[in-house]
């Protein structure tokens, strides 16, 4: 790390989070002033245009690439259109702990007397609210699932290799030509393409006019510079501004600058879903990277510098805070962009390049939340790649998280994309897979498989409230067999599951009326040509996911009942929900015999293994496939959690497999916590046995401790098992190495962490089963990582 | 004696070994040992018979297995259960009924085709790592009729196979095993008889002949030795013993080093045998690095924990 990025990342570290209300000051205005003037795409695209010609332009002293969302580095704006912050809202954020968003009383009175009072009753927010139907409202209260779009405008949207290759001026002509072409007599949706144009292409302007008052301001800063060397810098800046976006890129420099206007054009325009991401960066940069080289225009450091420069951008820009009951609730500032490294090209070859290892380099020495990272290991990818990566997973960051393309490329040929299309796909956000470029690939929400199983134990009562969450589905006092109950959950289930899309639905309907995104629309295919918006169908393909969480939890769940109480009975039915609906007071003896003395997911036996099998088939069927509203758009399934598992487990009673209530529910496909105690080789053998390629994503979350990563070889054999669980079907896999914070909660709720397993040669014991007084030898040996 | 009616005992199988030979492995631990180390960290596998382990930690104080006992040698007392060793039979009837699994019999018999189910579970990770099965103990080789059978199962399944020994058995024993085994690890603790004795039990002189033969036969052996403080981490011992592993046939010039580690006391707890524990001195930093030292001026490769 030099001093130039020694300091960037100073600052970048060190910032608190703000907010800014500099864009819905603008916003409101631009909306006074001209609603009703023009259509809803023209309208938006002119809103996008005034804030860029008006908000404040910031370069920071040592910076080479350039360009904030906000005023300044971690100052973030808010996006009333969407949802609008109450000023309890803003109360909120400024002085809560955790994830805390600065603003001063005067910025929140000017936004309750300016901001507050124009959109009340006029937000995506309120739309969608004042519609739902109740039998919705009942299940999103209960927690059976929860709605991205309420908060923000649909999202995880992730870049292909067009912007190096075309300028803004070259949509511009793409979009002047179908413009030329239209005809008015006949074409019926004439009309509405054209304002789909002229919005697109006012866009177009808004991001070249943000770069060039970059260049302009580089320019005036380089007149009173005093040290010779910024100087130049400042003209370099300037002269990059002034050709990207405009134009296509033509050096490294330039086509990490052009990445980065339009991911801020994006995620100025709207608030999407975890950002904005450039998919294959790597992939990307390679070219101009070995042209460069190969030219003596550029070194490999000077290429890291930019490298740096880029990600230290992506950290200054905290994920903007949540509305309403949430803003309570701690978040987090990641806002997943999430970087993919390594994997295949569009031609089927290995992308590795020198570039995929400066990435893992400047990863390793930054140590910084965002942006996400990831490295994809195909067939192809070069076991010196993969242990290079192993090295960093190592460190204990939890990065990067390792993807496999030979399974993910299939998901994408399943869901009907093109082989092209498919391999210059990835992952966005966190496991999500989707054609980079290509595709609006929206996530909708998380569904609480747990608690589709607690309201059907109940009948369609949420236990917790008493209230109706669900529809009745027997009285589970009257199965007679497992059976009897597997059909209830799955009728239940099914419910839950057409609520959420019925709304869902609407919600998309509601963007592409009321707020779409024609910046966006320029660099997705094929919005142009169809002049069409990202959110009305304008991409080439259209997925809506559903991200079903828990499966370790209702698994093992499922499996205790059909044991203990179906085929063993050794509770009747009523004792064992009478144990559940008491949190298990007063009956250790049953909960501990569940807890040991029942086959959960995770331990590679077909006992537990086919009930998840059954549910996640099950899940695929109740969702994959069914059409969304879009032309040719569908609904598929990931198994994702990201950390909203926390929050369905604190929604939840206690539940059959002898967790206690409010506690979290299982993460993606990870099996339950501590329910896994035969060893990562075992865990990833239960999870291949779910048929991944049927969906969009699955997570799989290992806890290791620091002890089996000593030597040189154990990264090799992790990278074996990597290998290993790709070869077996497996999309997805991160690992924890464990800290000693984990250790110590490890200490005071040992039944949580049997998955902890300790590795001596000759020798093996969980970490849970030794006592505490070795317990704390492991965890001081952690710290001073001498095991 | 090691053989059952019912099988071999087994005490423990793990997966994703990593430390216990080439590769991602299995490690298969048979329970029965004819030496008696000080430092024994798998102190469960010293006896070749079925033994109840007992968790306090884990105890709820419940009861259920008093009720089943069927000597009434289990009697509840403060903090859990206290067994009477003279009327228990280790019929094992506690541990089955035991919510917690603070009761756990150590020592499973297991005939050849579960042992094979379980390896066959892991057999992507061995073809893609180069990994394979290590047959560890206790002593495996005082179970030669099954081990073999074992090993020649794994070998007609084309899984590679390691076999850990502290190498005092018979010869014949030893070359026998040796026909159907890929790779040895083979324990080495000290060079001095008397002191050996006084700390396994047993002389050397057995073990270091068999190593002399097995080296001959020109199976691969990868020596081990568990580095005690102020046991056999002394200079004297070092160089003792590498001019011993030089003065083998063969290329064998790698030693991997097993720093001792408190982490079976809880074991001997376990076992109601907590006096029996023995706390060793660790090798420090230091030593290790010395022993790294002396080895390397006889050429031979030290690695530090297996």
């Amino acid at each position: 790390m030099n001093d130039r990025i020694r300091k960037l990342r100073k600052l970048s570290v060190e910032t608190q989070p703000s907010l800014s209300i500099e864009r819905a000051l603008h916003e409101t205005a631009f909306y006074r002033e001209n609603y009703g003037k023009y259509s809803t795409p023209v309208m938006r695209a002119m809103n996008f245009l005034d804030h860029c010609l008006k908000k404040n332009i910031y370069i920071g002293q040592d910076e080479l690439i350039v360009g904030e969302r906000g005023p300044a580095p971690k100052a973030v704006p808010t996006f009333p259109e969407l949802t609008c912050h109450s000023v309890e809202d803003l109360h909120v954020l400024n002085t809560r702990e955790m994830q805390r968003y600065t603003i001063s009383q005067a910025d929140i009175d000017a936004y309750d007397q300016k901001v507050i009072p124009y959109w009340k009753g006029r937000t995506q927010r309120e739309r969608i609210f004042s519609h739902v139907p109740p039998e919705w409202k009942a299940a999103y209260e209960a927690g059976l699932f929860t709605e991205f779009m309420e908060q923000r405008a649909p999202g995880h949207t992730a870049l292909d290799g067009k912007i190096y290759r075309k300028g803004m001026l070259d949509f511009k002509q793409e979009i002047a030509a179908n413009m030329a072409a239209l005809d008015y007599l006949n074409h019926p949706a004439a009309t509405d393409k054209s304002e789909q144009w002229k919005a697109m292409d006012i866009a177009c302007d808004a991001v070249i006019v943000f770069a060039e008052r970059h260049a302009k301001l580089a320019e005036e800063m380089a007149l009173k510079e005093p040290d010779p060397k910024r100087v130049e810098e400042l003209k370099k800046i300037a002269k990059v501004c002034r050709r990207v976006p405009a134009n296509a890129p033509r050096t490294f420099w330039e086509a990490i600058q052009m990445y980065w206007f339009v991911h801020l054009g994006t995620i100025t325009e709207l608030n999407g879903w975890d950002a904005m991401n450039p998919g294959h960066f790597d992939q990307h940069l390679t070219p101009f990277y070995e042209r460069e080289i190969a030219a003596g225009t550029l070194t490999r450091d000077e290429a890291k510098e930019l490298i740096s420069c880029f990600w230290i951008k992506v950290n200054n820009h905290p994920a903007p805070p949540k509305v309403g009951i949430t803003a309570r609730e701690s978040g987090t500032y990641n806002d997943f962009t999430n970087i993919n490294i390594g994997g295949v090209k569009s031609d089927g070859s290995d992308g590795v390049s020198d570039v995929s290892y400066l990435m893992l380099e400047v990863i390793a020495e930054l140590h910084i939340l965002q942006p996400g990272n990831s490295v994809h290991i195909s067939v192809k990818t070069p076991d010196e790649f993969l242990n290079a990566a192993v090295r960093l997973i190592r460190k204990g960051h939890g990065y990067p998280s390792v993807f496999n393309p030979d399974i993910y490329i299939r998901e994408m040929l399943r869901q009907g994309k093109s082989l092209r299309d498919a391999r210059e796909g990835g992952c966005s956000g966190c496991i999500e897979v989707g054609a980079f470029g290509k595709e609006a690939f929206l996530l909708t929400g998380y569904l609480n498989v747990p608690k589709i199983l607690e309201i059907t134990l109940n009948n369609g009562v949420d236990p917790v409230t008493g209230r109706v969450a669900g529809i009745e589905t027997g009285d589970p006092r009257s199965f007679e067999n497992f059976g009897m109950l597997y059909a209830a959950f799955l009728k239940q289930l099914n419910f839950v599951i057409d609520q959420k899309m019925r709304v869902s639905n609407y919600i998309d309907r509601m963007f592409a009326k009321y707020a779409p995104a024609p910046f966006l629309s320029v660099v997705i295919d094929d919005c142009i040509s169809r002049g069409k918006d990202y959110y009305d169908g304008g991409p080439r393909y259209n997925t809506s996911y559903i991200q079903c969480c828990g499966l370790g939890t209702v698994t093992d769940s499922l499996a205790a009942l059909k044991k203990h109480v179906f085929e063993e009975k050794k509770y009747s039915i009523e004792h064992l929900l009478m144990a559940v609906m008491n949190d298990f007071k007063g009956d250790e003896i049953l909960r501990q015999t569940i807890r040991n003395r029942t086959p959960f997911f995770g331990n590679d036996d077909d006992y537990a293994d086919s009930i998840a099998v059954k549910v996640y088939n099950d899940l695929v069927e109740a969702i994959d496939g069914k059409p969304n509203i879009k032309p040719g758009g569908k609904y598929h399934l990931n198994m994702l959690s990201t950390t909203c598992h926390v929050y369905f487990g604190k929604v939840m009673g206690a539940t059959p497999n002898g967790r206690f209530a409010g506690k979290p529910i299982s993460d993606g496909t990870s099996p339950s916590h501590g329910a896994d105690t035969h060893g990562p080789s075992a865990v990833v053998k239960s999870l291949s046995k779910l048929d991944q390629v049927k969906s969009g994503g699955t997570l799989l979350n290992m806890r290791f401790l620091p002890g089996l990563l000593r030597k040189e070889e154990d990264v090799v054999k992790l990278g074996h098992l990597i290998r290993c669980y790709f070869t077996l079907g497996g999309h997805h896999v991160q690992f924890n190495i464990v800290d000693n914070a984990t250790l110590l909660a490890a200490q005071a709720c040992p039944e949580d962490y049997k998955d902890l397993l300790v590795r001596m040669a000759g020798y093996s014991d969980y970490f849970n089963d030794m006592n505490a007084d070795l317990q704390q030898e492991v965890i001081e040996r952690t710290e001073h990582d001498t095991f | 004696m090691a053989f059952n009616i019912l099988g071999w005992m087994i005490f423990d199988i793990k997966r994703y070994a990593i430390n216990d030979g080439p590769g991602i492995r299995v490690v298969v631990f048979f329970k029965g040992c004819n030496q008696h180390c000080t430092w024994c960290h798998n102190p469960e596998g010293i006896s070749s018979g079925v033994e109840k382990l007992y968790t306090p930690a884990k105890c709820i104080g419940c009861g259920t297995c008093a009720d089943v006992c069927p000597e009434q040698a289990i009697t509840l007392a403060a903090g859990g259960i206290v067994t009477d060793a003279a009327l228990c039979t280790v019929c094992g009837k506690c541990a089955e009924v035991c919510p917690t699994r603070a009761i756990e019999m150590s020592g499973t018999a297991m005939s050849v085709a579960e042992i094979m189910e379980i390896i066959e579970k892991e057999r992507v990770f061995f073809d893609q790592s180069g990994g394979g099965v290590t047959f560890s103990g206790g002593e495996p080789l005082l179970h030669s009729r099954m081990l073999m059978e074992l090993l020649d199962e794994c070998g007609k399944r084309g899984i590679h196979r390691a076999v850990d020994t502290a190498g005092h058995v018979s010869t014949e024993t030893l070359l026998e095993v040796a026909r159907y085994t890929d790779l040895f690890l083979y324990d080495l603790k000290m060079m001095d008889a008397g002191l050996h004795e006084q700390w396994t039990g047993i002389g050397n002189e057995k073990i270091l002949s068999n190593l002399k033969v097995l080296a001959d036969t020109g199976t691969p052996v990868i020596i081990r030795i568990p580095l005690i403080g102020g046991v056999n981490d002394d200079e004297e011992n070092i160089r003792q013993t590498a001019a011993f592993i030089v003065s083998l046939p063969g290329d064998s010039r790698e030693v991997h080093l097993l720093p001792y580690h408190p982490i079976a006391k809880h074991k001997f707890t376990k076992l109601g045998k907590p006096d029996a524990f023995v706390l060793m001195e660790e090798p420090g930093r230091e030593s290790i690095e010395s022993v790294t030292g002396w080895f390397g001026e006889y050429g031979i490769r030290v690695r530090v924990g297996g």
